[in-house]
């Protein structure tokens, strides 16, 4: 067994009230895993599964060890699960100091000596530096901000040496601002542990930024599961809200930077991209994300327009959304595909068919910070 | 001019009831509060019904069926035949455990309510954090009760040392072994010594305004400190 074959595999149905889960996922012992999903799916049920929190019949392994099987009688408790869990409210203890909070599990983790880490465990001063908590170490909970106190639940979770991290939506209870402060954290968190995260949310941008696999819920069923970037690409959004944050993500390489007119150019598989400056040095790989919304096409190379990122490509798939005023064009651009959300009589129009070559003009393309996408 | 030393010994009486008697309602009070606070169980309530009756119940009432328990005929009688006595009733030992019935509730209330405050999460967040239930249960649960706990003994104490009734019914007026502050005041309205019932009620009027007040300003503080 080698590392890379290194899995977790849970599988957990029963009723629960009037609501039915029956979800069966495996995910690779290494990277974020995104349960996503709208309110009311399943997606934290299955997560206080994970953790023991809650008992549905089923069985889940993790790493080769069974945590649980109902088959064979195996339910471990919470208490003797190497797992982690960050809560979306951070759930300090509001008796004890940041600093004792962060030792709570790392003291009563078997073996562990403080400061002094076997086989790449997380240590105190690592976790401190990363997610900036050097400051706050002695203050109480009641002395800090919503961004602060989630900060130092991930600090904590991380400190108890888990084998698995889990995390329901450590960033729905913020506002914008102070999501933005802590998701450079959680990216940092990413690209240094090799500890597996299994990350629930309902916000598609947060998944697009940080997820490497996600699984897809829908009323206690997965719907889809695979990588960010091809699940993306078939993602039904049903909820219209989230249809709007429909999009596709690329890897793409820095070719160079443009102090002039403070550009960044970028290659995805032959063809340019440009967006505002960013500091990634040239080589380096990145991830784009495209909305659908931000997308339009032409049958032609249009000339004399504004926008500065037009992909060739051809017609994938053509989905129109019944009832409604739109159609979702899926575009093969070599290396990926990206979708663009366009209305049905400009499909009509503009004679669209699968194969169609056609021109994508892309307004606007969000920059993920992240370096990598495994 | 009288001796005062004489009011000495039901002072130090009712202290050292009251300390005892809270003491052992925090080890009673804790673990049904405890109960009362996580257990799903329908009938639950009518357990704390149970543990509320001598809120509303004349203390003569309880006094009297503690009797009839403590007495040679009931369980105390039993228990005191183990240890070479014949009877609960009139001891000291016999006070405690009538007192720790009666401010029962004055203790498993307000440490059920903190218990009850701060709900399911702390507790998930410790076992997730490899905590035991029984260590979570101390290192969370109780110090996150504490606000819960201090009013609870002092609400036990201050009730255990303005007890009347039950202790007129089931310890009398044995001077030094079940004469309490309280029944001696009542001695001595009953013999006209106004002077020293005087001073013990003056007393007991500080006392208790001290007790409420304090208990107040705490509650104040955990509020702020909370919020």
């Amino acid at each position: 067994m080698t590392a890379e074959d290194a899995k977790i595999e849970a599988r957990f149905a029963g009723a629960l009230g009037g609501f039915v889960l029956d979800v069966a996922f495996e995910t690779p012992m290494r990277g974020i895993t995104a349960l996503f999903g709208p309110s009311g799916c399943g997606k934290t049920t299955i997560l206080r599964c994970m953790a023991g929190l809650r008992h549905l019949p089923g069985r889940l392994a993790v790493n080769n060890q069974v945590w649980q099987d109902d088959g064979r009688g195996v339910f471990l408790k919470p208490y003797r699960r190497a797992v982690g869990y960050v809560f979306q409210e951070a759930s300090l203890f509001a008796h004890l100091t940041v600093h004792k909070n962060l030792l709570f599990g790392a003291q009563r983790v078997q073996g562990h000596v403080r400061g002094q880490a076997s086989d790449g465990g997380v240590k105190f001063g690592d976790a401190v530096d990363m997610l900036g908590l050097e400051t706050l170490l002695n203050r109480t909970p009641g002395a800090l901000s919503g961004g602060e106190r989630q900060r130092v639940a991930v600090g904590r979770a991380l400190l108890s040496q888990p084998e698995l991290l889990l995390m329901d939506e450590p960033l729905a209870a913020l506002d914008h601002e102070t999501k933005e402060e802590i998701l450079p954290y959680l990216e940092t968190l990413h690209e240094h542990l090799s500890i597996p995260i299994v990350y629930v949310s309902h916000d598609i941008a947060e998944v697009a930024r940080l997820a490497d696999r996600m699984v897809v819920l829908s009323n206690g069923k997965v719907a889809m599961e695979g990588d960010v970037t091809s699940v993306l690409e078939r993602l039904d959004l049903t909820d219209s809200a989230d249809r709007f944050e429909a999009g596709v993500v690329l890897a793409a390489r820095v070719v160079r930077h443009d102090e002039k007119f403070q550009l960044t150019h970028f290659d995805h598989h032959g063809q340019s991209f440009v967006t505002p400056l960013v500091k990634v040095a040239a080589g380096d790989e990145v991830r784009l994300r495209v909305r659908a919304r931000d997308v339009s096409l032409a049958t032609q190379m249009p000339i004399g327009i504004s926008v500065r990122n037009i992909l060739k490509g051809i017609v994938a798939e053509i989905r129109e959304e019944s009832g409604t005023a739109y159609a979702e064009i899926l575009v093969d651009i070599g290396g990926a595909k990206i979708r663009s959300r366009v209305t049905r009589a400009a499909v009509a129009d503009l004679g669209l068919s699968i194969d169609a070559p056609v021109y994508a003009l892309v307004k606007s393309v969000t920059f993920e910070r992240r370096p990598r996408l495994r | 001019m009288s001796d005062f030393t004489e009011l000495w010994p039901p002072i130090r009486l009712t202290l050292e009831l009251a300390t005892v008697t809270t003491i052992v309602l925090l080890l009673v009070g804790t673990p049904i509060a405890w109960w009362l606070a996580r257990s799903k169980a329908r009938w639950k309530e009518a357990v704390a019904a149970v543990v509320a009756l001598p809120l509303v119940l004349p203390p003569t009432v309880l006094g009297f069926y503690l009797l009839i328990a403590l007495g040679p005929e009931g369980p105390g009688g039993w228990i005191a035949g183990l240890f070479g006595g014949r009877s609960l009733a009139f001891t000291f030992e016999g006070l405690v455990i009538g007192s720790v019935i009666y401010s029962l509730p004055f203790v498993v209330q307000p440490i059920r309510n903190a218990f009850e405050s701060f709900g399911e999460r702390p507790l998930e967040v410790a076992a997730t954090l490899r905590a035991s239930p029984w260590d979570a249960f101390w290192s969370v649960a109780v110090p996150l009760a504490r606000p819960g706990f201090i009013t609870g003994a002092v609400l036990g104490f201050a009730h255990t040392v303005g007890e009347f009734g039950v202790v007129l019914m089931i310890g009398g007026n044995i001077p030094g072994e079940t004469k309490v502050l309280s029944v001696a005041i009542y001695d001595y309205v009953e013999t006209l010594r106004w002077t020293e019932a005087n001073i013990l009620a003056g007393g007991m009027l500080v006392f208790a305004f001290v007790v409420i007040l304090s208990t107040m300003v705490l509650q104040k503080r955990t509020e702020r400190s909370e919020s």
